[in-house]
């Protein structure tokens, strides 16, 4: 319970005589929070006041505020990363990664759960999950080449990549959701002629929507904000995503460090955008496939 | 019966699509370790020499000790501040919401951008400010000093890590029963006896889960590295992901790089194995 009360920090020593639900609020712990705060807060000011100066008012700190706005910035920064190409690939590789995988991850994760007494499902589950000792710099190399002969080195094998490569993790999430869920309905839609995948469409998957908002929201950040796999995979420049293009045009900012801010502003500025109204979404998302 | 067949054309093309693109990939790499190839062209096989190369090179073992030195220190202080941060925000704290959304922030934005941000920050403003302050040590980039590079990586991979710990721990907070800090402060103990002996004991499986995962993500610290220094100053900041990456597809050492990563993978999993022996055994014991 987010609400939940507890004494943490330095309660009074004559503690019991207190109320033990009594809401006091500690203003000295609210505070030092505020202050911690700030520690994610300041980067992310000096992004935003870097990026509206002009290159001239870049000394000092950095820290103050800008004296004359520069917008146009933004506008070099925009034509110079061609921002709405990279926006594109990022958006389309993200909903395509996000999409496939809540539909395929949970209907494998389904077989294996509902077949966990069965040799070949569970084996099939370790093999999976097994997968999640073997990181990505370790297969880099060979998933190059093949991805380049299959002629994969675009957006939509990198969307194949990251719902195969998200099974490990995904499978290993779906199967202990799965078990907590109770088989009496899919017994019972079974005797009235319902088939297996009937009963996944109709059934299972709308029971999932907890665990598909978890799968869905890690495999949105990881797929928006990876580099390593666009950057290896990628050959097309007007395939590029946005972490790849900063990387990509960084010697082209050269010293212009405001029109550098402007386009790490931009690439920031979406998933940002999106954070704050969902906030709580995201969170409580991200907890939950913790607690499994 | 069918409803079997079913359940096996469900997971038949997942298996037949992982096997391709995850096992294969990882037999491809033992392969090419045996061999000399560059990457195009000919070759041939040359047995393990890769390998006894490997163990003389200095710039493998650099690797591997600043990728290990660099992934410990950051795991040890991502879980001891989120761990903080996440006693902080379970405390009676007014906008409870609101400053757990904004600890979050980090988890959401892409490294490599944050990491370009951050260079800017240690190479210009702080060795400004240090400058100001007095602090001749710091008036210059940490970052174009081979000694303090490494710290910098760091600061960035800490910033970013706390974000998704924090939550962890939070989730893990909330199953400590409340009684049971009623309990232990009617029988006089105070904050810190609370914590060692209440707190900790409880959220034991999530310190476990965090420090596997934050060692785990760390180990193969990529993003931080291509941001803020490209392995340098010389070579004191290489990684073994951004040597594998480097070395693999920009300087011809395809099959050397893939034996660097056969290699790898053998630490990556008997370290693995060993840390959750350990943090159960030790979880088992409290």
């Amino acid at each position: 319970m987010s609400t939940s009360v507890l004494r943490k920090a330095a309660p009074p020593r004559n503690a019991p005589l207190l109320r033990p639900s009594s809401p006091r609020v500690n203003w000295w712990l609210t505070a030092l929070m505020a202050v911690l705060s700030l520690t994610v807060l300041v980067p992310l000011y000096f992004t935003v006041v870097t990026a509206l100066k002009t290159p001239d008012q870049l000394g000092g700190s950095g820290f103050g505020l800008p004296t004359h706005i520069r917008w146009s910035n933004f506008s070099d920064a925009w034509n110079l990363t061609h921002f709405p190409s990279a926006l594109l690939n990022s958006a389309l590789v993200t909903v395509g990664a996000v999409v496939l995988t809540l539909l395929t991850n949970s209907l494998v994760a389904y077989a294996i759960a509902r077949n966990m007494h069965r040799r070949f499902f569970k084996g099939l589950y370790y093999y999976f999950v097994s997968a999640l000792f073997v990181p990505f710099p370790i297969i880099m190399l060979p998933v190059v080449k093949q991805t380049a002969r299959l002629g994969m080195d675009n957006q939509a094998g990198l969307i194949l990549l990251y719902v195969v490569y998200g099974l490990a993790f995904n499978i290993f999430l779906y199967v202990g959701f799965l078990r907590s869920v109770p088989k009496e309905l899919e017994e019972a839609a079974r005797t009235d002629g319902a088939g297996t995948w009937t009963i996944f469409w109709r059934i299972i998957f709308p029971l999932l929507a907890p665990m598909n908002a978890t799968v869905g929201i890690l495999t949105c950040l990881w797929a928006w904000n990876d580099f390593l796999l666009p950057l290896v995979v990628l050959s097309d420049p007007n395939a590029q995503t946005l972490p790849l293009v900063q990387y990509i045009f960084q010697g082209q900012f050269n010293t212009n460090y405001t029109v550098a801010f402007a386009s790490y502003l931009m690439a920031l500025a979406p998933v940002l955008l999106v954070y704050v109204f969902a906030q709580r979404w995201v969170i409580s998302g991200v907890m939950r496939g913790s607690l499994k | 019966m069918t409803s079997g067949r079913t359940y096996y054309l469900m997971v038949l093309p997942a298996l037949a699509l992982f096997l391709l693109f995850h096992t294969f990939p990882v037999l491809q790499g033992v392969y090419y370790s045996l061999t000399n190839y560059a990457g195009y062209g000919r070759y041939d096989f040359v047995g393990l020499d890769n390998y006894l190369n490997l163990f003389q090179d200095s710039r493998i073992w650099d690797s591997y000790v600043f990728t290990f030195q660099f992934a410990v220190v950051s795991t040890v202080l991502t879980n001891v501040i989120a761990l903080a941060v996440a006693l902080g925000l379970h405390g009676r704290i007014r906008f409870r919401n609101t400053l757990r959304g904004v600890f979050f922030i980090p988890n959401v934005l892409a490294i490599l951008i944050v990491g370009y941000i951050f260079n800017y920050l240690f190479s210009n403003s702080l060795p400004y400010i240090a400058e100001k302050l007095g602090i001749g040590a710091l008036s210059t980039s940490i970052l174009a000093d081979p000694d303090l590079a490494w710290v910098g990586v760091v600061i960035l991979a800490v910033w970013q890590a706390v974000a998704f710990n924090v939550i962890i721990f939070l989730a893990g907070l909330q199953t400590v029963p409340e009684d049971l800090y009623e309990a232990a402060t009617l029988d006089g103990a105070g904050a810190w006896q609370r914590f060692r002996s209440v707190t900790l004991p409880l959220i034991g499986p999530f310190v476990t889960i965090n420090m596997v995962l934050a060692l785990r993500n760390f180990l193969q610290v990529f993003d931080h590295i291509a941001a803020l220094t490209s392995g340098g100053p010389g070579t004191s900041t290489t990684s073994v992901a951004y040597l594998i990456y480097n070395g693999g597809l920009n300087g011809g050492e395809y099959a050397y790089q893939t034996a660097n990563a056969v290699v790898f993978f053998i630490c990556i999993v008997v370290i693995s194995i060993c840390q959750l022996r350990v943090l159960q055994r030790r979880e088992g014991n409290i």
